[in-house]
């Protein structure tokens, strides 16, 4: 199995009564929540936990775009994998992804993709997500009906972009270019691994079969709410004839938290995953859905009782019970966070696991604790998981002789790496 | 009662799309409806039936039709709306009145071809956009905020929208987002995220005598943008009539004094 130690660096300093007294985590949220200074904190912790993760040995370190969001603060991922880039060494780069449908022209991100590849040594897996509502329509001013036709059309020019040797014109509906050449070009050839972030919709099944991307589905709901997705990803795939079942075709995002034992997951972690569940994930539902985003197909299928007034006025709060019961988060001690991540594996077939190890407003040293007993204790008893399944095509194929300027070796040349710290600080709590 | 019949006809383009014809005699009126599409009753125009000839097309994403995809940008829809009156083969340049999203199309419509229209009226058109009176976001609004936007009295207006559907109904609901999605996606093409698509710049163009109707508690857009059209229509002495305790869907909410203006203009 691959293990992608992943955050989506949310803003810890949200007020206790956050969705009570604003209506949006997301598009309008007050910019007088956000302090600059308290951020340059914020971003260098992150920064220094996914360099933590590297070292610790996770195969992947990974980021993705939002806008106007308060508990996703990379507008720009790519300058979150250019400063990881320089800092590791060993961990894929995972950029989940860039919202194609708002680069302009959409060939910068064949362009920074392909920078990135150079500067890690062909450490890059490129994520191409349709965008939210949030992000693409209503931060990004993309137009809902026509967006899919126009990620169509930006996915076939990077594509290009990246693959044909010699300059071409490209006559879109949306992007016109009269000499599309590239340069620099990726190490990683024809092109580094592609992952689509997607919801359960068939056309999105169909893009990842079509090309052979990586199936990435990306929530909150955990586990057991993700099985009919994947199901329904894998039935597809059958459907088609297509009779790869390769697990590393498919991959999931899954909260995670690990103590010693199981109270202590609870004590020292509810809090933080409480904050991100009740306060940060407040989307006003007027934005998630703007008309003519989804198809109509799977409008039929939605639960819309979420746009009634009078739900809207409720905020129901979630329990850490309600949270571990609905597989919305795994936690506790290594012998059940192994025991739930091989179920999550077997029963959803995917290869590939990005761990949100950080949650909410969780604090430094707990977020180091918690991700490294997951390396020690949990990761090496499901890494063969998949053994007898070759990864490479979903997977990046780094050269073999590259430069190391990552953290743990400039650091080495100061002082010695003692694990042992790591823990400091539990004493106190525990 | 819906007095309308039903005809179908097709551009040269080759869109098909539905017609509601109302009235038998007088010269011919052209009705482009708004982004809320056709509704269950037109109070406006069975009153305008009875002196004129009223036909009013669906756009495309409004019909039963799956013709949407073929349009995507401004220019799109006004050249469609030009094959749709070629298409009705009246013998002469009707009237041509266009409510909100409608009243954009059409003075795009005029602007590209002056000579299409006998007359205009524009009622609470979008097409323009004023800094200091920002036209609020239709496409982030959840249900029930619709109609408090839309019109004067909310829950009258309500009942107007969705035509009485119950939307603590799952399944009612979920037919009214089907239907939504597929009207204001297509509207969305010409007024997302902004309703400007440089008509502003256009209006000079037409010609023909122009009326502008406005509900004077538009809170889409406010009368504001009534006088701003007013201005921008420089070859053209435009009238603007402001409707007291009306809001932007003044053509249900009084339609009886919206056709009185119009039926005094046409007249004239």
């Amino acid at each position: 199995m691959k293990f992608v130690w992943f955050n989506l660096q949310p803003w810890p300093h949200l007020p206790d009564n956050f969705r009570e007294d604003y209506r949006s985590v997301w598009v309008d949220i007050p910019s007088r929540l956000f302090d600059p200074e308290l951020a340059h904190e914020v971003y260098n912790t992150y920064l220094d936990q996914l360099e933590f993760a590297d070292q610790l040995g996770y195969d992947g370190i990974g980021c993705n775009e939002h806008h106007q969001n308060g508990y996703g603060l990379m507008p720009s991922p790519n300058l979150i994998a250019a400063a990881l880039s320089r800092r590791t060494s060993n961990a894929a780069i995972c950029v989940i992804g860039n919202s194609i449908v708002g680069y302009n022209p959409p060939t910068r991100v064949a362009e920074e993709f392909a920078m990135l590849d150079c500067i890690s040594g062909g450490r890059l897996i490129a994520g191409f997500p349709v965008g939210t509502p949030m992000d693409t329509n209503f931060c990004l001013g993309q137009i809902p009906a026509l967006t899919r036709e126009k990620y169509a059309e930006s996915h076939e020019l990077i594509i290009r972009a990246w693959t044909e040797p010699d300059p071409f014109a490209f006559d879109g509906r949306y992007t016109q270019l009269r000499h599309v050449n590239i340069w620099p070009r990726p190490v990683q050839q024809p092109r580094p691994p592609v992952f689509i972030p997607g919801g359960g919709s068939i056309e999105t099944w169909d893009f990842c079969l079509d090309h052979d991307y990586n199936y990435s589905y990306l929530s909150f709901g955990g586990y057991k709410a993700g099985k009919s997705l994947l199901d329904g990803y894998w039935d597809r795939r059958a459907e088609r004839g297509d009779r790869d079942d390769n697990p590393y075709r498919a991959s999931f995002a899954q909260i995670i938290a690990v103590a010693d034992t199981d109270q202590e997951a609870e004590r020292l972690y509810a809090e933080h995953i409480l904050y991100f569940f009740n306060n940060c994930l407040h989307v006003f539902p007027g934005f998630a859905d703007p008309p003519g985003y989804r198809t109509l197909k799977t409008l039929k299928a939605g639960k819309l009782s979420q746009l009634r007034k009078e739900t809207m006025e409720l905020f129901s709060r979630l329990t850490w019970s309600d949270l571990i019961e609905s597989g919305a988060v795994i936690a506790g001690s290594p012998d059940t966070v192994a025991e739930q991540m091989e179920d999550l594996a077997r029963e959803l077939r995917v290869g590939t696991v990005f761990c949100l190890m950080h949650t909410g407003n969780m604090p430094d040293w707990k977020t180091r604790y918690s991700t490294q007993l997951f390396a020690e204790k949990v990761m090496p008893r499901l890494q063969s998981i998949w053994s007898d399944h070759d990864p490479s095509e979903w997977w990046c194929s780094p050269m073999e002789e590259r430069r190391t300027n990552d953290a743990a070796s400039v650091d080495a040349a100061r002082r010695p790496v003692d694990p042992v710290t790591v823990g400091d600080g539990l004493e106190g709590v525990l | 009662m819906n007095g309308a019949t039903i005809a179908t006809i097709t551009t040269r383009r080759g869109i098909e799309a539905t017609v509601h014809v109302r009235g038998t005699a007088g010269s011919p009126v052209v009705w482009l409806h708004g982004a809320g599409g056709p509704l269950p009753r037109e109070p406006l125009l069975d009153a305008l039936a009875e002196r004129h000839v009223v036909y009013s097309p669906e756009w495309p994403g409004y019909g039963v039709q799956e013709t949407e995809t073929e349009l995507h940008d401004m220019l799109d829809f006004a050249l469609h709306g030009l094959d749709l009156i070629d298409a009705l083969e009246l013998g002469e340049a009707p009237h041509v009145i266009g409510h909100s999203m409608g009243g954009m199309i059409a003075s795009e419509m005029l602007a590209l071809n002056p000579s299409a229209g006998a007359s205009l009226t524009l009622i609470g058109a979008a097409g323009l956009w004023i800094d200091e009176h920002p036209v609020p976001d239709l496409f982030s609004m959840v249900p029930f905020e619709l109609a408090e936007t839309l019109f004067v009295d909310a829950a009258a207006g309500e009942k107007i929208l969705t035509a009485g559907l119950d939307f603590s109904d799952d399944q009612a609901l979920i037919g009214f987002m089907v239907g939504n999605a597929r009207r204001m996606g297509t509207a969305g093409k010409i007024l997302f995220p902004i309703p400007n698509r440089g008509l502003a710049g256009r209006l000079y163009r037409i010609t023909c005598p122009t009326l502008l109707a406005w509900g004077r508690q538009d809170r889409m857009f406010p009368p504001v943008y009534g006088e701003r059209f007013q201005q921008l229509l420089s070859s053209t002495e435009a009238e603007l009539v402001v409707i007291d305790d009306a809001g932007h869907m003044l053509p249900y909410e009084r339609p009886e004094a919206v056709s009185a203006a119009v039926t005094s203009f046409i007249g004239r």
